[in-house]
């Protein structure tokens, strides 16, 4: 065992730059050589105030990226730093997304799950895939990234709620008409759980292997605290995770039925009807 | 091939390794994994009598040599245990389940060894040691005799199970507790819990843990643990789970012979993960094997 690889205290950086991407959401910029794969996460702590897990939104061994929306008091904080501010980061952790040489390759992202999903859209064109790229919001104020993923040559598609851009509708309607038109190696998603489970389920139909990335409560983010045990398996999330296959996830009874508080209270994601 | 089963408290145990309080304790699947994983046994996370809502973040790090926490005891109370986790872990029970509780004050000791019954634990383990709920609740019961015999007492008086007391390492006389909870009813004891401890980083200043001190666990406080179990099977002969920085079968079978039954195992999971469970129960065989040992429960207290 090589004892030093387990010292997971923190390593605190500066913030080199700060992007504003909409009204609520902005992408922060570390010179740090992290070393990170798309899918894995870092533990990211604002001294004085908590720390959160974080998708790595690039790493290229110079510097690496988090996207970050502004949704509680946690992300509140982070928006309220400036550039040269410190922070501490533990990581990277967890599984990636596998990417092959040559593949052809979908990405389904919902709302803030672009970031991440950018940086596996990134490493696949370099391992020379044919990328689609399926991009879900709300509507065209809450878009991130689509510059950038433009400017990688992919073919993006977007769907938003309410038709200010792309289709109208649900992503997963663009997601079955992919996956209808050509022979896919793998679909990649990550999103609101119960988007994802609805990508996993149209993949499984059409007999094409689906890995998403499973967002549960996390406290150490290093296989000891519990707190992300995923029923009923028992199997760590920040350990066999984040990125699971969608053949694994299919059979257990949490996925897009529930989550768990900081206590470890099940909360539903749809109230019970009983 | 070694007999490995020990009885403790009158409950068989097909090996001495137990998943020690608070580590990957917080659903019923999870604890079942640990039992698939090689473990003998399981304790839940100390349980309270309401909704608890522990430390922020962060709750813990690890190095080389220790491992400090301050997850602060969360836990969302006994009716989860009631309706989701005992039940859960009960059908088709894989292995047996230690019901650790926790409480602020002696009254709630009273009423929680009351319900916790109800769910049908093998054995209660009476938490009176952790350090991550002073600042809230003062010094744990576990730092003076009289208040860990009061502790003893009253919960003694509502179950009828096995009691085991979890005793913490910050004191003088571990010896004298004991003692002092063995005459007020105790069965066994668990120690050790945590050592008081903190970390400071220095890049911005200040404590690392949100709770800014915690609880050291890992691979340097065994010869604490093993000084604690020593001394606590002398003074009561009791049977007792040793727990703190066990990380190989080698250091289990070190643990039994000062005195230990059981040995919990906790922090190794950091270092070795849950399937460490069953690495360190081939190690303990093996020795075993080697030194001629048929029946592993020769070697408790044979150091003394």
């Amino acid at each position: 065992m090589d004892m030093k690889s387990f010292d997971t205290r923190f390593r605190i950086i500066r913030i080199k730059k700060i992007i504003r991407e909409n009204d609520v959401t902005n992408t922060y910029i570390f010179d740090y050589p992290l070393f990170a794969k798309p899918g894995q996460f870092v533990m990211v702590w604002i001294p004085g105030v908590d720390e959160k897990p974080m998708s790595v939104a690039f790493s290229d061994g110079r510097e690496f990226w988090i996207t970050v929306c502004k949704v509680g008091g946690f992300s509140s904080s982070m928006h309220e730093l400036k550039v040269g501010d410190k922070i501490g980061i533990r990581g990277p952790f967890g599984t990636h997304y596998e990417i092959g040489n040559g593949q052809k390759i979908v990405l389904v992202a919902g709302g803030y799950g672009v970031a991440p999903m950018y940086f596996a859209a990134h490493e696949a064109v370099s391992a020379g895939c044919n990328v689609d790229f399926l991009m879900g919001a709300r509507n065209k104020d809450l878009l991130i990234y689509t510059h950038k993923i433009l400017g990688l040559g992919v073919n993006l598609q977007i769907a938003t709620d309410d038709g200010s851009v792309g289709v109208k509708g649900y992503i997963t309607k663009i997601l079955e008409e992919v996956l209808g038109k050509s022979k896919v190696d793998k679909v990649f998603t990550c999103g609101p759980e119960v988007m994802m489970k609805a990508v996993g389920e149209i993949s499984f139909a059409k007999k094409v292997s689906c890995y998403i990335s499973v967002e549960k409560y996390m406290k150490c983010g290093i296989g000891v605290c519990g707190q992300c045990a995923i029923d009923d398996t028992g199997d760590l999330v920040c350990k066999k995770g984040p990125v699971m296959s969608w053949d694994y996830l299919r059979k257990l009874p949490e996925v897009g039925q529930y989550h768990r508080d900081a206590q470890g209270k099940k909360q539903y994601f749809f109230k019970k009807t009983i | 091939m070694t007999n490995l089963s020990v009885k403790f408290c009158g409950v068989k145990f097909k090996n001495p390794t137990v998943l020690a309080s608070g580590i990957l304790g917080v659903t019923a699947s999870s604890l079942k994994n640990v039992v698939r994983c090689g473990a003998g046994g399981v304790t839940t996370k100390s349980i309270w009598l309401n909704e608890n809502a522990g430390h922020k973040n962060p709750t813990m790090f690890g190095t080389e040599h220790y491992f400090l926490n301050a997850v602060g005891l969360s836990d969302a109370g006994i009716e989860k245990a009631v309706s989701e986790t005992f039940p859960e872990y009960l059908k088709k029970k894989p292995a047996p389940i230690i019901a650790s509780i926790v409480a602020a004050n002696i009254d709630d000791f009273g009423r929680l060894a009351e319900e916790i019954t109800k769910c049908k634990p093998d054995i209660i383990e009476v938490n009176i040691a952790c350090p991550n709920v002073e600042d809230k609740h003062g010094k744990p019961f576990s730092c003076v005799a009289g208040d860990s015999a009061k502790v003893t007492k009253i919960v003694r008086a509502r179950t009828k199970k096995p009691i085991i007391i979890k005793l913490t390492p910050n004191v003088y006389n571990i010896g004298e507790i004991a003692s002092a909870c063995a005459d007020s009813g105790a069965d066994g004891f668990c120690a050790i819990n945590t050592l008081y401890g903190m970390e400071i980083d220095i890049n911005v200043r200040m404590p690392i843990l949100a709770n800014k001190s915690g609880g050291v666990s890992g691979p340097g406080i065994k010869p604490v643990a093993v000084k604690a179990v020593y001394d606590i099977y002398k003074a009561t002969k009791l049977p007792i789970i040793g727990t703190g920085g066990i990380m190989t079968g080698e250091d289990a079978i070190g643990m039994m012979m000062a005195g230990a039954r059981l040995v919990g195992i906790g922090t190794m999971v950091y270092y070795r993960g849950a399937e460490g469970f069953g690495e360190v129960v081939s190690e303990m065989e093996n020795w075993c094997a080697k030194n001629g040992v048929k029946n592993i429960e020769e070697i408790i207290g044979c150091a003394h």
